[in-house]
């Protein structure tokens, strides 16, 4: 038997030796040597602490508002930020790195969020399939209401899903408060599938790999990246014009204990040397102008250049009445 | 007469029963009242109560749990025959085969079931709560069963009573405290059922956990959350009441037998019950070997890639440790809280089984169950806005992960001792206090061999149980040191191939895992002899 060893904890930090304590959400990931480099710059030792979505992340940072878990917060999405920011969770912090690209994307009214990177979330199709078909691809929201894709679109449900919740709130962004509704109608005559989550979309209902039927997928722009066969060719492809923007943001949390170190990390975070990396790690695209993307991404996953956005505030007003509204009309 | 009767001194027990209750006190009662409180405080309970489909969340709850307890018992009872009465080779497969599901990750099952049924809605639903489940049946029935003294059956045969008459009125009353044990379990991780519910639901049928989770994780509608906790706190009390009352009736000293005089060759209409059981073992087979077969196979055909992954962490390291790294976490976190699970289990089964005033053993052994009955995120959320009180700042500790998994690891080393406990002759103990034994030395020659056998299966079970368990732990675990379970959740919720073979490969290392640490406490149980 292994006797207890998990009574072992991680060892503390040697005397003298600054911490900092980066949580974030469980699809953070960071290439090998990368903190490393910023500990041999600043001589701070990086811990990271996942505490699930973007949705749980947000929400349990404003349960331990009055104790905090860590120093900098990385995840935050565009959906969410309203609530950080409301909830007074982060320190105004300007990092002199956002100036060379994620002030782009910043929160309007608020300097508490600093950009990392954009997730796209858009439809996916398969290319094998609408070429055996020899039917032309859907381009836009509107071409899915088409009973030419009649029975083909499967989504994931926005109450339980973070790409599902990017997708309605795409279909507010175009057809806006008083239109969304009679789009889903639309779409729901025309066999719109929806089910709980982005894995069982993909994985169970998507026709790439073989398994499931449907051949439009809701996911993001950069999964193509993840499909390219042994031949180099791509088996999907993401609809551009179908897209919604998240950007994920970071910030110093309030009641940082090393609030120094931790804005030292925003500013790394943003730097180029994370942000050389996102892409490969996180399936995102950098909030930073000039970064390289990976060669792949380049041929089959280009960054959208036009991509829907709700601002923060209008978001954080109607996400739940909109949800609610949506359970009725889809499933009730 | 109560010192006499029961071997252990009043303040002894009183002792005994301040481990269990201090563990669920700091470690259950209180981040759990914490997050209730923290919904109260707000308005919106009474809102949520008052609308109608509310309710109806309810009613489909304890619904689909009671059918799928149903089934559980329909197929666990003939496994726990065959495990327990005859005498046929391959048992231990048997018990291997049933135990394996009870650890692979819901969202796994739920794709596998998913695939095979479609949109069976309901129907998926109770069909993989049972796949999950019909090991407890098996084991809690099957390990009383065991014991039984076969005498009284044979002599009711011996006066012309039919086999089926000799069940119903022999047999089937005495192993109704297991029955009755296994279906109080059964019904609570089923009324509990989280993944599988999302997925085999859709996003149409929703039960309290689901929505718990929802209102908590995603929309921090707290008081919501606490107003519907209250209402699955209100149910699963009042199944369990239901189901100690019921034991109680049936309750009764039994004579127990060593394990090995009660095994026979089946004949005559025993082997329509060992059909029975080899169909219920395909049933649990077949999704096994599928998800085995996925593993070995890809777009161009078979492959081990996923296995070779295992080293790695997959594709663009998705995680931060390699497959092989999240198992030896897995084992680690799984030995911790089985022995805390023992520990804390045993003495609350020695109190239970002594305490017999009205009452207060019924209350005692609800509150112990209670941990299953309680949504995992409740538990979870609660930790965040209470352990930072524990020095130290317990949040962030290594040891939330084996703490959370003893607690539902708990009630089932409970539920299997307890009913052996309970059935031992008291005049037994008695005898040897006359003789002059002290209450440790009457418990250690009376009572241990007898509940030996069922410490020791509990003790694997609740290892199974560990390894396997994903609410809590994928809120508790740290990114550095996830579990299986948590990578393998991790893994399919990337696209690309090499990230869904090697989570379907580490789903297969799980089964691996899981199968040795059954067959390792096999060979102990039979080291240890009987008596």
């Amino acid at each position: 038997m292994l006797e207890g060893c998990s009574l072992t904890g991680p060892t503390p930090a040697p005397p003298g030796e600054t911490k900092v304590v980066l949580l974030t959400h469980e699809s953070f990931a960071v290439a090998e040597g990368v903190f490393a480099e910023f500990k041999k710059q600043t001589g701070i030792t990086v811990e990271q602490r996942a505490l699930g979505d973007a949705g749980a992340l947000t929400n349990q940072l404003v349960l331990t508002k009055a104790n905090p878990l860590g120093d900098v917060v990385f995840g935050v999405d565009s959906t969410f930020a309203s609530r950080a920011i409301d909830n007074g969770l982060l320190e105004p912090y300007q990092s002199p790195e956002a100036a060379k690209g994620p002030q782009r994307y910043a929160v309007e009214g608020s300097n508490a969020l600093s950009a990392v990177d954009l997730g796209d979330v858009c439809l996916n199709v398969d290319l094998g399939y609408f070429a055996k078909q020899g039917l032309a691809e859907p381009k836009s929201l509107d071409d899915l209401a088409d009973a030419k894709y009649k029975d083909l679109l499967v989504v994931s449900d926005p109450a339980t899903s973070s790409p599902g919740l990017a997708f309605l709130l795409n279909t507010v962004a175009k057809f806006g408060e008083d239109g969304w509704a009679g789009y889903w109608n639309r779409l729901k005559a025309n066999g719109v599938k929806v089910v709980n989550g982005w894995e069982t979309a993909y994985k169970q209902e998507f026709s790439v790999g073989g398994k499931g039927k449907r051949p439009i997928v809701l996911s993001y722009a950069s999964s193509p990246a993840a499909e390219v066969g042994e031949d180099g060719k791509p088996k999907t492809k993401a609809l551009l014009d179908t897209c919604y923007r998240q950007v994920e943001y970071t910030g110093v949390l309030k009641g940082a204990k090393q609030p120094d170190a931790a804005r030292k990390l925003v500013d790394f975070l943003l730097g180029e040397k994370f942000q050389a990396q996102v892409a490969e790690q996180m399936f995102v695209y950098p909030a930073r102008e000039g970064v390289a993307l990976p060669p792949v991404w380049q041929q089959v996953a280009p960054q959208p250049q036009q991509a829907a956005t709700l601002p923060a505030a209008k978001v954080a007003e109607g996400r739940e009445r909109w949800v609610e509204q949506w359970r009725k009309l889809v499933q009730g | 007469m109560a010192q006499a009767r029961s071997g252990l001194s009043r303040l002894g027990l009183g002792a005994a029963a301040a481990v269990p209750l201090a563990f669920l006190a700091v470690f259950f009662a209180w981040p759990v009242a914490a997050i209730i409180g923290l919904g109260l405080g707000r308005t919106g309970v009474a809102k949520t109560l008052a609308d109608p489909s509310t309710w109806s969340l309810v009613a489909f709850t304890l619904g689909q749990a009671a059918a799928a307890t149903l089934v559980a018992l329909l197929a666990g009872m003939p496994v726990a025959y065959l495990l327990a009465r005859c005498d046929v080779r391959g048992r231990g497969f048997v018990r291997l085969a049933i135990t394996v599901p009870f650890v692979l990750p819901t969202v796994v099952v739920g794709l596998a079931f998913r695939a095979v049924l479609g949109d069976a809605g309901v129907l998926g639903i109770v069909l993989a709560n049972a796949f999950f489940n019909v090991a407890v049946v098996a084991r809690t029935v099957g390990g009383l069963w065991a014991h039984l003294d076969r005498r009284a059956e044979d002599a009711a045969r011996a006066l012309g009573a039919s086999r089926w008459r000799t069940f119903r009125t022999v047999t089937l009353p005495a192993l109704g405290p297991a029955i009755g044990s296994a279906a109080a379990v059964v019904f609570l991780f089923c009324s509990t059922a989280f993944g599988v519910v999302l997925i085999l639901g859709g996003s149409r049928l929703r039960t309290l956990e689901t929505e718990i989770y929802l209102r908590t994780v995603n929309l921090l509608d707290l008081s919501g959350a606490a107003a519907l906790s209250l209402l699955q706190l209100a149910a699963v009390i009042a199944a369990l009441v239901v189901g100690a009352v019921a034991r109680r009736r049936r309750e009764a000293q039994l004579k127990l037998r060593a394990a090995q005089e009660s095994l026979r060759r089946p004949h005559g209409g025993e082997w329509f019950v060992m059909a029975a059981a080899g169909l219920v073992v395909l049933g649990l087979v077949v999704p096994i070997v599928g998800l085995l077969l996925r593993s070995l196979s890809t777009e161009d055909g078979w492959s081990f890639d996923g296995y070779r992954a295992l080293a790695t962490g997959g594709a663009q390291g998705t995680l931060a440790v390699s497959g092989v790294e999240a198992a030896l976490n897995s084992l680690r976190a799984a030995t911790d809280a089985t022995l805390l699970a023992l520990v804390v289990g045993l003495l609350a089964a020695i109190v239970l089984s002594r305490v017999r005033g009205r009452g207060t053993g019924e209350a005692l052994d609800v509150v112990l169950m209670l941990p299953l009955g309680v949504s995992a995120v409740t538990v979870g959320f609660g930790y965040l806005v209470t352990m930072d009180a524990l020095p130290g700042d317990f949040r962030t500790s290594p040891l939330l992960v084996p703490l959370a998994q003893a607690l539902v690891v708990t009630p089932l080393v409970v539920r299997l001792v307890l009913p052996v406990l309970r059935a031992v002759d008291d005049r037994l103990r008695q005898a040897a206090a006359t003789l002059g034994a002290g209450p440790l030395r009457v418990w250690r020659e009376v009572d241990l061999p007898l509940a030996l056998r069922s410490m020791l299966a509990a003790a694997g079970f609740g290892f199974v149980v560990a390894l396997g368990e994903f609410g809590a732990t994928s809120f508790l675990a740290r990114p550095e040191a996830p579990t299986l379970p948590v990578a393998i959740a991790r893994l399919i919720a990337r696209p690309g191939e090499l990230n869904e073979a090697m989570a379907y490969a580490a789903c297969a290392l799980l089964m691996v895992v899981t199968a040795l640490a059954v067959l390792a406490i096999e060979k102990l149980r039979v080291g240890t002899g009987e008596f």
